[in-house]
């Protein structure tokens, strides 16, 4: 039994678990444990990784496994994980399980509400654990559709609009991918779908490498915000529940850079150099453009979504610097927003479910009535400007860093305007954070409001230690991840 | 390894942040203001053994003192270069732990009495602790990288206590601006060190001499400056010079001083330490710290410096001259010594006889630091001395004040003190410093040396008007029959006697020169007499105007000047409307111009675009789906009409 295959056996048991459940306290029971058995596997999985690797296990994939499914196209269960998809499972398990706390109060339909919370957070982890094409696109497939639900049911606002939007755009990036998909395997001529096969052959066309790198790359980066193809971004966060906000700005979107640099870059590699100026230039402006949109906006989740449209934008940009220091500093980043905005996310959610307004004109002196949720709100928007201690720091620095290596002018133009971005960020941060939590109560019956119930400190406890904890010791995370990153580069840079 | 011990000194205010952060709140205020001043206590101690360890032992052979690295590790790879962080001891480190311990020590004790009864007094006390291990780390640093992260701690350490009276407007305000306003200049500072980084391969100081590496400790990568050189030599200055601009930004200088008056609605202490002794000065501290690669490769651009440090010289004291609230008239003042300071870091001159360093060409560097050091002292001394009137009157406004030595004699004489040492009279100690820098900038340029010397006797004016507008002058009978003003408890008159002293003394009992210097090199100082006598006389004649112009309980000339200049007054009194320029700028520009549009852009082109796709593929599959309506009698029309059509088009092809 492989252990990778647990992440994705877990979620599936948990599933029938809560199809069974009777009440309210079951489903809390069976979400408990079964997502605190998720965090403790991707913990021993972290750590079982860093001593193999310290063994000298120097193969791209660890814990490989394989078993073919559909024998005609060649497609296989197949798995294996690297640095990246490591924390990337780590990520996914921080989130699905503080997601669990955050909507420990949910109502109605709890148990159903559960049930496609944990199908997505299904496709999430089968995603990151396989290494086959068709396989990781399938699963990406299944972490799309219950979006659509979670957000039309349970969502908040213009719901139906926003969640047939969100799904229709991603939707459409699906189609662009399985084009890409399909042109990667018959041109490759592989008779297998196995990235790490597949790009050894590293015999596609550089022709026809230029047809199919925009089809996976922008397929993907839909899903990772890639700008124009942002625009689900603020409807879709801000009519979506605390907790799937929380998953998909904190999960989800990494889905759409790990697929970027997993999928487009590494398997078509003369083409990511070939077009990366173009994405270079969108990606660009995908971080200006969305820190400065975000500076005007007056609902808290619409901030939030360009906040991370602009910190996405920075992942995707240092994906195509393809330096080994900005593509680890990518995937910091990666981890880091995760942690930042779903500690974000739920927060506002908390906040929301008290003053039942999103509308910083009319939210004000927070800090007196709730002084937990706002001391969180600050260390959130602190640890999102960059302040050193907390992830996003350590991130944007090996990003910039990273970036500043490519010796010409074009890419430290990019990297210097991606820079200002920093200064942005604190003014849309700063200007919230002084709107809502300080100054004078806004609205006297905000004074009988009370502070966050213990599953939302716990859940709000958690994440700020997670992202403190990685701000402080980035050593160890950036090892991990480092590994990963130079196999990778080491094909894309052959 | 001596000096093994130099962690704590980091440790400690860190853990008194995280106990104070995470259960201050449960304490009492006593525990908690007891924690914070016990720790900080320690570390004051040891600041002081270290730097008497350090300064007592023995030069190296090539006469300097051994630059000591107890701790340096790698905290996060960044490819070829390295984040390290670590502890460097040098002249100009241990100096800076001695202002800062001493400083910070004088305000955790003061704020006992000021802050006493305050809500949130445990949180006040946990940000003191985060600020002061902040600045500690960013004086110790052994990498620019690592003072740039302190560098944002101190930041952030700022803002939260200028904004610790949340509930204000004012307060929120400011601490916002200061914020932006210097991480706007940061990003500069990230650029320079980026390019810096690059091109010379480290971000380390190693080009500092002689260094002795602790056990365990990661030896340098050495900065590779002839590569840099080799890459272009514009590229270096380049680098100084943005990073420069981040050391503007956090020194407040001209444009980017916005921030530092604003600041001043925090906590008076918090001013103090903060907005006068300590964080203020860290750009000047930048440059001294890089200062041999100032020296060697932009000597041209050290006159940058000048210029802008002397511009902000004058104008800071002009409009220090016109302000009405008393912390804003000590802002502005501060503003214009630590331009004195960057001052006199510009004016050094490249060594003789191709010398890099050298000590008499470079007056300057030592009389900067000696400058840091003496304005810290009394600086802090006129804050803390602020807080005792604000205190007692509860009022910022000079007009609530007048009359005040009677009530309160310790404030009384230890702001007269301070006073006299700013503007540079014999032998209090900013007369040592000040002068030092007049001379070194006599040396440089005499225009230069002119304007300097005119500017120290604005500054002799102005602290004069002030100490006259709060202790002489008409007396506020009004207010003070509600509410009779004392003097303030020991706790704060205790600070207050200690730094007096410290600025009484610190002038003439050490030579400054042997600890810190250029070269690193012995320097004995020496005054110019000529400039010496020429500077106190000028000095004693601006007090003099001062005083006969503010001391008597009604002021003629000050009102003639005032009504025969009513729009240069209120054109100093709105600072020369630099903070409208900016509103104008982020507000009108950025704000209307830029993020709107972009926000419009984006809803209705952007997202417009995908909706009308949305709204094309259905309205498309309404226009065809009558084409299925399930009706016979249409098929059958649509078939028929279909197969002759068809049958007509092949008869024709054929």
């Amino acid at each position: 039994m492989n252990i990778l295959s647990l992440f994705v056996l877990i979620p599936v048991v948990m599933l029938l678990g809560l199809w069974i459940a009777r009440n309210l306290n079951q489903v809390r029971g069976v979400m408990v444990i079964g997502s605190s058995f998720l965090l403790a596997l991707s913990v021993y999985l972290t750590v079982a990784f860093i001593q193999a690797r310290q063994n000298g296990d120097t193969s791209a994939m660890l814990f490989t496994y394989s078993t073919p499914w559909f024998k005609p196209l060649n497609i296989a269960y197949s798995t294996g994980v690297d640095g990246i998809s490591v924390v990337m499972l780590l990520l996914s398990s921080i989130i699905v399980f503080t997601g669990t706390f955050a909507s420990w109060q949910l109502k109605p339909m709890t148990k159903e509400y559960f049930l496609w919370f944990t199908l997505l957070s299904t496709g999430v982890y089968g995603f990151f654990i396989c290494t086959d094409l068709f396989t990781m696109f399938m699963f990406y497939e299944v972490a799309l559709i219950p979006m659509y639900l979670l957000i039309g049911v349970w969502g908040s606002g213009q719901k139906e609009y926003a969640a047939m939007k969100l799904t229709l755009m991603l939707m459409g990036g699906s189609a662009l991918l399985i084009i890409g998909i399909l042109g990667i395997y018959y041109f490759s001529g592989a008779t297998t779908m196995n990235i790490t096969e597949i790009a050894a052959m590293h015999n596609i066309p550089v022709d026809i490498q230029k047809v199919f790198f925009p089809f996976i790359f922008i397929g993907f980066g839909v899903l990772g915000a890639l700008f124009p193809f942002h625009t689900w971004s603020p409807d879709g966060h801000a009519s979506a529940p605390t907790a799937v906000s929380m998953l998909h700005a904190g999960v989800l979107m990494k889905l759409g850079g790990y697929g970027c640099f997993r999928i487009a870059m590494y398997l078509l590699p003369e083409a990511a150099h070939e077009l990366s100026w173009i994405f270079l230039i969108l990606t660009t402006i995908s971080v200006v453009y969305g820190a400065l949109s975000a500076c005007v906006q007056t609902d808290l989740k619409y901030i939030n979504a360009y906040s991370s449209v602009s910190h996405c934008g920075l992942v995707l940009f240092a994906l195509l610097m393809m330096t080994k220091t900005a593509c680890t500093g990518a995937i910091l980043q990666m981890l880091s927003h995760g942690l930042m905005t779903a500690l974000f996310f739920a927060l506002i959610g908390m906040i929301y479910g008290r003053t039942h307004t999103r509308d910083i004109r009319k939210l004000g002196g927070l800090m007196k009535i709730m002084p937990f949720l706002s001391v969180g709100y600050v260390i959130a928007g602190l640890a999102n400007l960059g302040l050193p201690g907390f992830s996003g720091f350590i991130a944007e620095m090996t990003i910039f860093v990273g970036s500043f290596e490519n010796n010409d002018v074009f890419h430290r133009t990019c990297t210097i305007i991606a820079c200002t971005s920093i200064v942005v960020t604190a003014v849309y941060i700063l200007r919230v954070v002084g709107k809502i939590l300080f100054e004078k109560v806004a609205d006297p019956h905000y004074e009988q409001l009370t502070d966050a119930t213990w599953d939302e400190r716990f859940s709000v406890c958690c994440l700020i230690f997670c992202v403190a904890g990685l701000g402080m010791a980035p050593l160890w995370v950036s090892n991990v991840i480092n590994g990963g990153v130079s196999s990778v580069l080491s094909v894309i840079n052959f | 390894m001596e000096y093994s011990y130099v962690f704590l000194i980091l440790l400690l205010p860190f853990l008194s942040f995280i106990v104070l952060g995470l259960a201050g709140m449960k304490m009492p205020h006593k525990t908690a203001g007891l924690i914070g001043t016990l720790s900080l206590g320690i570390v004051t101690a040891l600041s002081y053994y270290t730097a008497f360890c350090y300064f007592t032992a023995e030069r190296g052979v090539d006469g300097t003192f051994a630059t000591m690295v107890p701790y340096n590790f790698t905290w996060l790879p960044l490819g070829v270069l390295n984040f390290d962080l670590g502890i460097m001891l040098d002249p100009i480190s241990v100096m800076m732990l001695i202002v800062i311990s001493t400083v910070s020590l004088m305000v955790h004790i003061y704020s006992f009495g000021y802050m006493h009864g305050e809500k949130g007094f445990q949180r006040y006390y946990a940000y003191l602790s985060l600020f002061t291990m902040s600045m500690l780390g960013l004086v110790v640093a052994t990498n620019i990288f690592q003072m740039y992260l302190f560098w944002e701690l101190v930041g952030v350490s700022s803002y939260l206590l200028i904004g610790f009276y949340y509930p204000l407007h004012a307060a929120v305000a400011a601490s916002k601006k200061a914020f932006i306003v210097t991480r706007f200049a940061d990003m500069f500072f990230l650029i320079g060190i980026l390019i810096f980084g690059f091109y010379t391969g480290s971000f380390s100081f190693s080009f500092a001499g002689n260094v002795v590496m602790g056990d365990g400790a990661t030896p340098f990568i050495p900065v590779d400056v002839v590569r840099a050189v080799a890459a272009g030599g514009f590229i270096i200055p380049t680098a100084l010079v943005l990073m420069f601009i981040g050391g503007a930004g956090k020194s407040a200088m001209f444009p980017l001083h916005i921030w530092l008056p604003d600041a001043m609605e925090g906590p008076t202490p918090v001013s103090a330490l903060i907005h006068a002794a300590t964080m203020v000065v860290a750009g000047v501290f930048q440059i001294a710290r890089l200062f041999p690669l100032w020296i060697e490769y932009a000597p041209g651009q050290m006159s940058i410096v000048v210029y802008v440090g002397v511009f902000t010289a004058f104008y800071a004291a002009a409009v220090a001259c016109a302000q009405s609230d008393i912390k804003r008239v000590l802002a502005f003042s501060t503003i214009s010594q630590i331009a004195f300071m960057m001052v006199a870091l510009g004016v050094c001159l490249p060594g003789h006889d191709g010398a890099v360093l050298d000590n008499h060409a470079q007056l300057g560097y030592m009389a900067s630091m000696f400058h840091l050091f003496t304005h810290a002292m009394f600086k802090a001394c006129l804050f803390l001395g602020a807080g005792c009137i604000i205190h007692a009157v509860h009022s910022n406004e000079m007009s609530t004040m007048g009359g005040l030595r009677k009530y309160m004699p310790i404030t009384h004489i230890t702001f007269l003190i301070s006073c006299i040492a700013i503007s540079g009279i014999p032998p209090f100690s900013g007369f040592f410093s000040k002068d030092e820098i007049i001379t070194a900038c006599f040396a440089y340029s005499p225009v230069v040396g002119w304007i300097m010397t005119a500017i120290a006797a604005m500054t002799a004016f102005y602290m004069f008007r002030l100490y006259y507008g709060i202790f002489w002058g008409t007396e506020n009978k009004e207010l003070h029959e509600h509410h009779t003003p004392h003097e303030a408890p020991l706790t704060m008159t205790i600070p207050l006697i200690i730094l007096s002293v410290i600025t009484l003394t610190c002038g003439w009992i050490v030579n400054f020169g042997s600890f810190v210097s250029a070269s690193g090199l012995d320097y004995e100082i020496h005054l110019d007499k000529q400039i010496a006598i020429t500077s106190t006389v000028i000095a004693l004649i601006s007090i003099a105007l001062a005083t006969y112009i503010y001391k008597g309980e009604k002021q003629p000339i000050a009102d003639i000047l005032y009504k025969r200049f009513p729009k240069l007054h209120r054109a100093a009194y709105k600072r020369f409307y630099m903070d409208e320029v900016w509103m104008f700028i982020t507000h009108k520009v950025i704000f209307r111009l830029v993020s709107t549009p972009i926000a419009w852009f984006d809803r209705h082109v952007v997202d417009g675009t995908f909706d009308f796709i949305a709204w094309g593929s259905n309205a498309a599959g309404e226009t065809i789906r009558p084409w299925q309506s399930g009706d016979v009698r249409q098929y059958a029309v649509w078939f028929l009409t279909g197969t002759v059509a068809l049958t007509l088009v092949l008869l024709c092809l054929l």
